[in-house]
């Protein structure tokens, strides 16, 4: 059971990573990653929604006709994503401001309907919490590192500490929307490279 | 108003590119732009769908979730002889569930509509249609239109438009180069993605200059 739960994991971390390997849900990714605490922000909404949906996919497999699947699922996602958009409207204002429209198209992120589709509509409660937590765990690492990386050379911090010393020069470029494709780029060819090497 | 629907315009095509620089529809801007003929058939459909879904969230925003006079909840409710403000009908925090549940359905309708009427198009934009349900661009369009720019009608639907236009625009360029990629020599670990995405960041980055470009009365 526990190495059944530590595969799962392990394949949402790398092998069949939902951003660098799959390339879905790469809106939020891109656009909201100007600093690792927006990635970090992100990811726990994101968390937060697939957990939900894949639980109540799970539960309700076998009653949702197959022919309206896809309206009932969005309609599941839709309600948690709510959830989360008023708790942060309420708890984290600057948070919220910071993702802007983001928190709500979190919706349309193929990788949370992709997986209540393909996996929490077949699958037991376990393994979908378990699959649930695997993709969001390789959600979020790739956020982190690309809100770390983007911070850290456009603004010279990291989760808002001065790391570089007064004497970097910011690249302004980083924060900036070529900065998110540029950086995304080279970690999809190191992860490609990775895996044409291993 | 002419102005400001030209500035809407410039700057929905240009300046804030759907793509370039808010990072909306990147799904089918990577996953069809590999021949030019298949991306101008997506960015035909998903001009059309954007156009659309902007009228309709806008008048479901205006008339069933805001709570103003001319909410039809409201009326209804009066028109029964309850006694109550427009306040209590504050249908706000419904925005996205009924903007993506009208979005899926309006597109689903299209869909037929189009196989009923005209084969020829069906067959080159019908299997585009059910992909572009999930396509943030459009719950995106409606989204910015309502809560973020408070545009009016008129406003929402050019905003709506120019978006497919600024979509179609970048996917048709990042498809003409990625065509000729196709027979270009580049290293293993940069093939298909990665280095599409490298271009956007280039495409992204000339983009940029259009920031330049200031109206005026501001946009």
């Amino acid at each position: 059971m526990i190495k059944r739960f530590w595969q799962t994991l392990k394949r949402g971390i790398a092998e069949e990573n939902p951003v660098l390997v799959l390339a879905l849900g790469l809106c939020p990714t891109l656009a909201v990653t100007t600093s690792a605490f927006n990635g970090l922000g992100m990811s726990v909404a994101f968390t937060f929604v697939i957990l939900g949906s894949n639980i109540i996919v799970s539960l309700i497999r076998n009653w949702v006709p197959k022919r309206i699947r896809i309206p009932v699922y969005i309609t599941v996602i839709a309600s948690f994503v709510t959830i989360v958009k008023l708790f942060m409207a309420a708890f984290t204002p600057t948070l919220q401001q910071n993702l802007g429209i983001y928190v709500p198209l979190i919706v349309v992120n193929c990788i949370i309907l992709g997986r209540a589709e393909a996996f929490a509509s077949r699958h037991g409660i376990r393994d979908s919490i378990a699959d649930a937590l695997g993709m969001s765990v390789g959600f979020t690492w790739v956020l982190v590192t690309l809100g770390g990386v983007r911070e850290i050379l456009g603004q010279g911090t990291f989760f808002g500490l001065n790391i570089l010393g007064s004497g970097y020069n910011p690249t302004l470029l980083m924060i900036l929307p070529p900065g998110a494709f540029l950086t995304i780029g080279v970690m999809i060819a190191i992860m490609q490279h990775l895996r044409q090497r291993g | 108003m002419a102005t400001k629907l030209m500035v809407i315009a410039v700057s929905a095509i240009l300046i804030n590119n759907f793509v370039l620089t808010r990072f909306l529809g990147l799904c089918p801007y990577l996953g069809v732009s590999k021949r030019l003929d298949s991306a101008l058939g997506m960015s035909m459909a998903v001009t059309f769908v954007m156009t659309l879904a902007s009228a309709i969230t806008w008048l479901i925003w205006q008339f069933l979730l805001l709570p103003t006079e001319s909410n039809l909840i409201y009326q209804v409710a009066k028109l029964f002889g309850f006694e109550a403000t427009p306040a209590a009908f504050d249908l706000t925090y419904l925005e996205t569930i009924s903007f993506i549940l009208v979005i899926a359905s309006f597109v689903q309708f299209v869909e037929m509509v189009i196989q009923k009427i005209s084969p020829t198009l069906y067959s080159s934009l019908g299997i585009f249609l059910p992909l572009i349900t999930t396509n943030c661009a459009i719950l995106g369009v409606a989204e910015l239109n309502t809560i973020t720019y408070h545009y009016n009608f008129l406003e929402s639907v050019v905003h709506g438009f120019c978006a497919g236009i600024g979509f179609t625009l970048a996917l048709l360029l990042m498809a003409g180069i990625r065509e000729r990629l196709e027979v270009a020599n580049i290293p293993k670990a940069l093939k298909g993605l990665p280095l599409a995405f490298i271009i956007a960041g280039l495409m992204s980055l000339s983009f940029l200059g259009f920031t330049g470009l200031s109206f005026v009365k501001g946009g």
